[in-house]
């Protein structure tokens, strides 16, 4: 398989269709694997959708006691195995980008397979398929990037780990990399000298309490 | 009388309850029969959906990704519109208010009591004592058979619609300045426009899978001007955004178009050769040099020099607007301001150069064309000209002097209920309760009436003041044609059975003309042949359809009206060559600024303005029972800047009382940097005490008699108590209580 997602976060525009057709994949049982965030709804509508990057190197398989987290040959990290899950949430917890979930009721962690039995069958993930303005899309790399007028990064810098991944982000033209330096100050969060306090537009924390909990 | 005395027990009945999966649950072995290509129910994208049907029900969405205008995509409402199909809400059986409950009845029983009582007031009070209201997400067939119904099975003048409050003022600025109402262009032109002029406009959420064609032309190279008093997610992604006070529309463009005419950006040529009436227009611009626009608008001279220079200078540009510029009561004149624009450069009538509204509802271009206007005939003729009466009276096959004269609109029909000039209505296809504006009035227009009756697939908040409410069909149970925005005519096609005891609703209407003893006009006996009358109807008027089929529609994915013969495949794209006045030619208005009716004072300093979220659709009737969408955005909120809030002391997600000379409600605060300081706003789409719509005026625009639903007077009042908390399950107050009753 040739084609893989590109990520244009510029087009988003906060509609959570993706969340929605995600939930139609029958093999989901109504759970979406995707998460839409707003950034700061106090300072601007800029929203962002959050999807498997599908990882070179997933951390989410090196971290499985049970080798449970498989990667297919066209580079796509699968949802656990269920007879292998032993539910200890270590790939939950150790993902850089906080995608996979653990589902309780079905003792089972959960994340974005890019739509596995769809893809295998020719046709497009659900999210990329519904999306209103391409912000999600799927194809290869000579169908999408020759039309934008934005970068295809796929290099993650989270403080000391490097990941290169599957999918990619559009982004201005003069980056090289996403970088989280570790350093920042989060929403909700106190920063280290106490001082700064960002809060949550309340209207992010209605929207995303499900997407903020590790678990469905 | 029609008074809602039970409401809590309506609401534990009817709704609404929120549903959230697919009949039977979710499930991985699911054996689907079959799946129905057809559209979706909600905006006028009239996007193309696959249907996924197991034993005669709607399990499912697919994407069609064989339509060409949304190879796919589909917004959240679109996603999960299957699930309204099968939802518990649904009426399934008529019903009658008894002692102020809804009980169970059988048709014959609710249809002989509405015949009886409709006979008994026209009796008493005269035959135009009966109202019909109706709405445009009905087909293209219903809508012309509700004109027909009104007419000639009711012989009342008394109809309107609900297109009344969505683009009534764009159809009255195209009538005027180009002869038609129509978009002039198909979508498909977008991506060729070097410059987008998107003004009052929230594409992002009410048109969401335009977002594809212009995100097209901006992978092009395109820029877009967004000209709107809140950073919207379509402002926040343009090139330059016009951030105007609510109302000063005319300001900015002529501000713009001065601009145009002094650094010589006008195209003479196609002035002086398609044109009339440009002095007068040009005179009136030169009074609103950019300072002075500014001045009045709020926004800076300079966005407005660099909007007209972006605009002028390329060689093609397309100029869309919405609600935003409509919703006024100058509405028309905004309209015709921006038009003044396009035709003083040329830029419509071919590839990439075009002008158009972008219509809200469903059928909002093909329910307003047929006749269920009050003062129109089908094929956009006027009640008023003999010559359309005549010959629709004769494809009606009755004498002319039968057919009754023009009606009112909308906002004046509840006004007449309230006056007791109208005894009785029958609604359908519309939720007035949240839809039109000043809803203490409209209360009192639905409590006045001796006898209402309303049809309906859900117990919307205008139904429950109904005497009789009579079950209708979902989309994915009947099939018709609407027509989109872009003035394609599709086909809605019919997936299952409907639920119940439910009816078709142009065969309830039939019924009742038939009881009526109305029923020779009234033999229809499928969607097909109301639209082969239509087609007759329509033809040698502007809005032809003569020479569209279902087949036709099916071979060519849509067909672009007019489309007078056989042989014809259509217009996608208006004025190439002529205009459709008499002459051909487009006429300029000069257009002077008024504002809106009412400006803010001291009492109400602030400016209120009202739109919709993407979650939601119109009066939210259908979309208000989702699972998925309702969590999304449970409740209404007000949008503060955060020096406004400031000032009054108001948090973030603090509920606040904003006020107006008519009404009052209290709503969360949302403190954001992306409205203007002296500008709040409520999202319309909830009833009763969290309706948007008690706090707007009803001042109506002279031409189109839209509603101001985008301007009024408001203030801010801080509550002191403690009974309202601010964050938390109880935070969210009425509307979900009301909702989670079903969950």
């Amino acid at each position: 398989m040739n084609e893989t997602m590109f990520i244009d976060p510029q087009r988003c525009i906060g509609c959570r269709s993706c969340v929605a057709a995600c939930r139609e994949c029958s093999t989901h049982k109504g759970y979406s694997m995707i998460f839409v965030d707003y950034i700061d709804r106090s300072e601007t509508t800029a929203t962002m959708p959050t999807i498997c990057m599908h990882c070179e190197e997933p951390t989410c398989a090196l971290v499985c006691p049970a080798d449970a987290i498989k990667q297919n040959e066209d580079g796509v990290v699968m949802s656990a195995l269920k007879p292998r899950c032993l539910d200890c949430r270590n790939c939950v917890n150790a993902c850089p980008f906080g995608v996979p979930k653990y589902n309780s009721a079905m003792h089972l962690q959960m994340k974005c397979d890019m739509c596995y039995d769809r893809t295998s069958e020719g046709l497009k993930p659900m999210c990329a398929s519904v999306c209103p303005t391409g912000a999600l899309s799927f194809g290869t790399f000579e169908q999408i990037v020759p039309l934008r007028r934005t970068k295809p990064v796929n290099a993650h810098v989270f403080g000391n780990q490097s990941v290169k991944t599957k999918v990619y982000m559009m982004l201005p033209t003069d980056a090289d990399e996403v970088s989280v330096d570790g350093c920042g100050v989060f929403e909700g969060q106190i920063s280290l000298d106490g001082a700064h306090v960002k809060e949550e537009s309340w209207i992010d924390t209605q929207v995303e309490d499900s997407d903020k909990s590790n678990e469905f | 009388m029609s008074k809602v005395e039970n409401l809590a027990s309506i609401i534990d009945r009817f709704g609404p309850h929120l549903h959230d999966e697919p009949i039977g649950g979710w499930s991985a072995e699911r054996k689907v029969d079959k799946m129905v290509p057809t559209h979706c129910p909600y905006c006028g994208m009239q996007c193309g959906m696959n249907l996924l049907v197991e034993k005669n029900h709607v399990v499912g969405v697919e994407p069609r990704y064989d339509f060409p205008v949304n190879e796919g995509r589909l917004c959240p409402k679109g996603v999960t519109a299957y699930l309204q199909t099968h939802h518990p809400d649904r009426l399934e059986y008529p019903l009658l208010k008894r002692n102020g409950n809804f009980e169970r009845a059988s048709w014959d029983e609710a249809l002989d009591l509405i015949v009886s009582k409709f006979k008994g007031l026209q009796e008493k009070y005269g035959k135009d004592s009966i109202a019909v209201y109706s709405g445009s997400s009905l087909t293209t067939e219903k809508t012309y058979l509700v004109g027909k119904f009104a007419r000639l099975g009711l012989q009342t003048r008394y109809i309107d619609y609900n297109g009344r409050l969505c683009m009534a003022s764009a159809a009255g600025g195209n009538n005027k300045a180009f002869g038609i109402d129509r978009a002039a262009n198909p979508w498909s032109d977008i991506p060729h426009a070097e410059v987008l002029i998107i003004a009052g406009a929230n594409c992002a959420e009410t048109f969401p899978i335009l977002n594809g064609f212009l995100w097209k032309q901006r992978d092009n190279g395109g820029v877009w001007i967004v000209i709107d008093p809140r950073e919207t997610p379509t402002a926040r992604q343009g090139d330059l955004h016009l951030q105007l006070k609510p109302g000063t529309d005319v300001a900015v463009a002529n501000g713009i178009l001065n601009v145009l005419i002094t650094e010589n950006l006008i195209d003479q040529a196609f002035i002086d050769s398609r044109t009339n009436d440009w002095e007068a227009a040009k005179t009136a611009a030169l009074n609103y040099p950019p300072d002075v626009a500014a001045e009045i608008s709020g926004v800076p001279a300079e966005k407005i020099i660099q909007a007209a220079r972006l605009y002028g200078r390329a060689k093609t540009g397309m100029i869309m607007h919405a609600r935003g510029i409509e919703h006024h009561s100058n509405g028309t004149e905004n309209v015709l301001s921006y038009i003044n624009i396009a035709l003083a450069t040329g830029k419509i009538g071919s590839e990439g150069r075009g002008y158009g509204t972008i219509t809200g509802q469903g059928n909002g271009q093909g329910g307003r064309e047929h006749g269920q206007k009050a003062d129109q005939l089908p094929g956009y003729r006027s009640m008023l000209n003999p010559e359309h009466r005549k010959y629709i009276a004769e494809v009606w096959g009755i004498d002319e002097s039968e057919l009754p004269g023009a009606g009112v609109s909308a906002v004046e029909l509840f006004n007449k209920m309230r006056e007791g000039e109208i005894k009785g209505l029958l609604s359908i296809c519309s939720n007035m309760m949240v839809s039109l504006p000043d809803t203490n009035k409209v209360r009192e227009s639905l409590e006045g009436l001796e006898f209402n009756v309303c049809i309906d697939f859900f117990m919307s908040e205008s139904a429950r003041y109904a005497d009789v409410v009579l079950p209708g069909t979902t989309w994915s149970e009947d099939e018709g044609t609407t027509t989109s925005g872009e003035g394609r005519v599709i086909k809605i096609n019919q997936a299952i059975d409907p639920p119940g005891e439910a009816r078709h609703d142009w065969r309830t209407l039939q019924e009742i003309a038939r009881r009526m003893g109305r029923g020779k006009y009234f033999q229809f006996e499928s969607p097909r042949e109301i639209f082969d009358e239509l087609r007759v109807a329509s033809k040698g008027g502007k809005a032809d359809y003569f020479g569209i089929t279902y087949e036709k529609i099916d071979k060519q994915d849509g067909v672009f009206w007019p489309c007078p013969t056989e042989e014809s495949k259509g217009t996608p794209r208006l004025f190439e060559e002529r205009f459709a006045h008499d002459d051909g030619k487009a006429k300029f208005h000069a257009i002077e600024y008024k504002g809106a009716a009412e400006k803010p004072d001291e009492e109400y300093p602030l400016i209120f303005t009202s739109g919709r979220i993407v979650h939601q659709y119109l009066s939210g009737n259908q979309t208000r029972r989702i699972g998925f969408l309702v969590q999304q955005c449970p409740e209404p909120f007000v949008e503060i800047h955060p020096e406004t809030a400031m000032k009054y002391k108001i948090n973030d997600g603090e509920r606040v009382k904003v006020i107006s000379r008519r009404g009052e409600g209290i709503f969360p605060a949302l403190v954001v940097k992306t409205i203007r300081p002296d500008t709040i706003f409520i999202p319309y789409h909830w009833g009763e005490e969290l309706a948007a719509n008690q706090i707007t005026n009803a001042a109506l625009d002279p031409t189109s008699k839209i509603p101001e639903y985008k301007a009024c007077a408001a203030r801010l009042e801080k509550i002191h108590t403690r009974e309202l908390p601010i964050l938390g399950e109880v935070r969210k107050g009425t509307s979900l209580n009301e909702v989670q009753k079903g969950k």
